[in-house]
């Protein structure tokens, strides 16, 4: 029975269903700007991890090795740039 | 013909009146020798529609050849300008078009192409796979390149070209005061052009995780595939920016979108931090390709293996993370505080450290090696000193309080050409020199080279080296002219005989070429270097299928154990071989996207949503289409194999 019944993927499907649930909260509820995208923040990147490891399988292949640390360097990359525009356009004048 | 006068170029000069002339004769001379000498079934069997890595990175180099030259005349020209006080040779406005064409022709149309060329012929054959990964792509990459640097080159007969320098900053970019086309085309070219490189950075990270010969780990690599590797994940993570810059800058341009712009909200600064978030990246694109060749040609000549093969390896990753961390450094007097400077100035720095392990190698690699001196040799032995004046300059630019100094003076000019023309340019020499035999199957003449080997090195010393000094005394970059009372007129007399040294050297080449192809002897076997990596397994020159036996590899340089060591490269008889089909859909895709920037240049949106449909409808045949390709025999691999090898 075990077999047939995918419980990881159902749990994980209910996961990302309470995770959009949480993230519509915000619009209906009277929250400060940075308390918002706080939650919007977590739980966009708790849906992405999600989705990326349960339903388009980067853990199942034999290359998954190479799938998560083109991932993560993607990912470092990106903060770094995001950061480092903001360090230089924004943060940047004392 | 009021709708003519859009065309017109807004500051005609009897040089652009000339160029028409040439273009239009030029042009009317190829077809008419296409057709005289029947070539246009050849010039569409062979190459139009190839999906043959060799021939496209053959196309690639051709191209970028072109581009050297259309580059090298604007140089030409600039110097000539420059070198007397109070010149009127050429007027600001024209100048200032040079000196933009030149940035962007060498570097996203020469230099870009001449490094895609050779990870195009040498990459597949050195792990000793059949094609690339995705053929087709492949194909489709090289004919959006190409269309893109055809529409650049367009722009200073029809419209006018862009003048507001390579980096195109806003708000100088902007509608406002650059009100020519001008732009327009420098954003749709590079948009279309680098599309073409996002594909192949793509197909060539797969094709070398994916396809490389049977017992070649990742770690027993040759380092220019290495270095190809490394590369393309830069383009992959680096070039989205560019696009999205320039979709922006289009925007800004022709919807008056205010992402740019100093009013409403712009941030005409934000284009200088997108570009060189993905300009300084482009820098370690061109170069890492670059330490790859240097990599394969130091330990052939050196007759010894390359020394520090795993640090080699680390230095470029290490480059490969710090080339994204960088960037501000080409803007440290923007007025940003003490804190952001000091940030990017250190990992500037930084980044000097895995460059000077690179460099400690190939020292080491040729410490108590025989030495060949060797046109490739001698490329590789002038870089290493030239590159390194280029690179301790460049940490002097690092220092972000020094850098008020020297920002935007002829110190910089000198510092990026004494870093680009040794690291790319003298490598993408010597790269062609050394893998030509196996492109085209006979040697380019080592007399001759060696003469061009020397006026183009001593030319880059005579030409940039002067302008270290006249940068330090104030003379700033991009300028027109200058009064005799600032004294730069020595310094860049100078430069300019420099400049004339470097345009022998490369009309020595083009004299190599033609004397070496009429003179050169084609009895020349697979490997006359006596080389170390795979890719002189095959014959010369390369069947379409590149090796009739995938080999196998059991150690770093599995072709010098074959040779010396008694190791079986091919095991196994013929096994049926399947190739990718020709396709002419890749071509007429890339003149669609062609009609489309130029459409997009005009602001002609009939001819815009046109050519739109015209790409839509090459994409769903692309997915409808079914295209098995086809098969070699055992019996005919066994047939031209044959003849193969009695040929030599």
């Amino acid at each position: 029975m075990k077999e047939l019944f995918p419980a990881k993927h159902v749990m994980g499907f209910v996961f990302s269903l309470i995770l959009t649930g949480v993230a519509l909260v915000v619009y209906f509820m009277d929250m400060s700007f940075t308390a918002g995208m706080t939650v919007l923040l977590i739980t966009a990147f708790a849906q992405a991890t999600l989705q990326v490891v349960l339903f388009m399988h980067a853990g199942e292949s034999t290359d998954k090795g190479s799938i998560y640390v083109s991932v993560i360097y993607g990912i470092v990359i990106a903060i770094f740039t995001v950061l480092g525009t903001l360090l230089a356009m924004i943060w940047g004048y004392v | 013909m009021e709708f003519f006068e859009r065309f017109a170029v807004p500051h005609p000069s009897p040089a652009i009146y000339a160029s028409m002339v040439a273009i239009a004769l030029t042009s009317i001379a190829i077809v008419i020798g296409l057709t005289y000498f029947k070539k246009w079934g050849y010039l569409w069997r062979e190459w139009l529609t190839t999906v043959d890595h060799k021939k496209i990175g053959i196309m690639y180099m051709i191209s970028a050849l072109l581009m050297l030259f259309r580059g090298g005349a604007d140089v030409l020209m600039m110097r000539a300008q420059t070198a007397v006080p109070e010149n009127t040779l050429l007027d600001a406005q024209h100048y200032n078009e040079i000196f933009t064409t030149h940035g962007v022709v060498m570097i996203i149309f020469m230099a870009m192409a001449f490094i895609i060329a050779l990870m195009n012929f040498v990459i597949p054959l050195q792990i000793g796979a059949r094609d690339v990964a995705f053929p087709r792509l492949n194909a489709l990459s090289f004919w959006l390149y190409f269309m893109g640097a055809m529409l650049l080159n367009i722009s200073f007969v029809i419209g006018g070209s862009p003048s507001s320098g390579w980096t195109s900053y806003f708000p100088l970019a902007g509608n406002e005061l650059s009100q020519s086309v001008g732009t327009n085309y420098y954003m749709l070219s590079l948009q279309i052009s680098g599309l073409g490189t996002l594909i192949t950075g793509i197909n060539f990270i797969v094709t070398i995780l994916k396809m490389r010969a049977p017992g070649m780990t990742l770690m027993k690599m040759p380092m220019f595939s290495w270095a190809g590797l490394i590369t393309n994940v830069i383009i992959v993570f680096a070039f989205p920016v560019l696009t999205v810059a320039l979709a922006m800058g289009t925007m800004d341009r022709l919807f008056a979108t205010n992402f740019f712009t100093t009013t409403n909200g712009g941030m005409d600064m934000l284009w200088a931090n997108l570009f060189w978030v993905w300009g300084h990246p482009e820098v370690y694109i061109l170069i890492l390709p670059a330490f790859g060749i240097y990599s394969e040609i130091i330990p052939t000549f050196s007759r010894r293996n390359l020394y520090g093969y795993n640090t080699m390896v680390i230095s470029m990753v290490v480059i490969s993370l710090l080339s994204f961390l960088v960037w501000v450094h080409h803007f440290f007097t923007m007025g940003q505080g003490a804190l952001v400077n000091s940030i990017f100035s250190i990992t500037t720095m930084a980044i000097a450290v895995p460059t000077g392990i690179k460099i400690f190698n190939w020292l080491f690699t040729m410490w108590k090696g025989k030495i060949q001196f060797t046109v490739p040799m001698l490329y590789a032995l002038g870089f290493i000193p030239i590159f390194t004046i280029g690179g301790v300059t460049g940490v002097m630019l690092g220092m972000a309080s020094a850098d008020y100094q020297y920002h935007n003076t002829m110190f910089l000019v000198a510092h990026f050409h004494l870093v680009i023309i040794p690291g790319v340019v003298f490598a993408m020499l010597a790269g062609l020199t050394y893998w030509w035999p196996k492109m085209f199957g006979f040697m380019l003449n080592e007399r001759i080279g060696k003469w061009a080997f020397w006026f183009i090195a001593g030319g880059t010393c005579l030409a940039f080296f002067p302008m270290f000094i006249s940068g330090l005394d104030g003379q700033a970059r991009r300028m027109y002219t200058y009064s005799e009372a600032t004294g730069f007129g020595i310094w860049n007399m100078l430069s300019f005989i420099g400049a004339i040294g470097l345009a022998i050297g490369f009309v020595l080449i083009v004299y190599n070429i033609y004397y070496s192809t009429r003179y050169a002897s084609r009895n020349i076997g697979d490997d006359p270097w006596d080389a170390r990596s795979l890719e002189w397994a095959t014959h010369n020159p390369v069947p379409e299928y590149n090796f009739a036996i995938t080999p196998q590899v059991n150690s770093r340089q599995a072709f010098w154990d074959a040779k010396k060591k008694g190791h079986k490269l091919f095991k196994g008889g013929y096994k049926e071989i399947h190739m990718p089909n020709n396709s002419g859909v890749p071509f007429i895709m890339a003149v669609f996207f062609f009609i489309f920037g130029f459409g997009f240049v005009f602001s002609m949106w009939i001819t815009v949503i046109a050519s739109l449909i015209g790409i839509i409808a090459c994409l769903i045949h692309r997915s409808f289409e079914k295209d098995h390709g086809y098969h070699i025999s055992a019996e005919e691999l066994k047939k031209s194999e044959v003849e193969l090898r009695g040929a030599k």
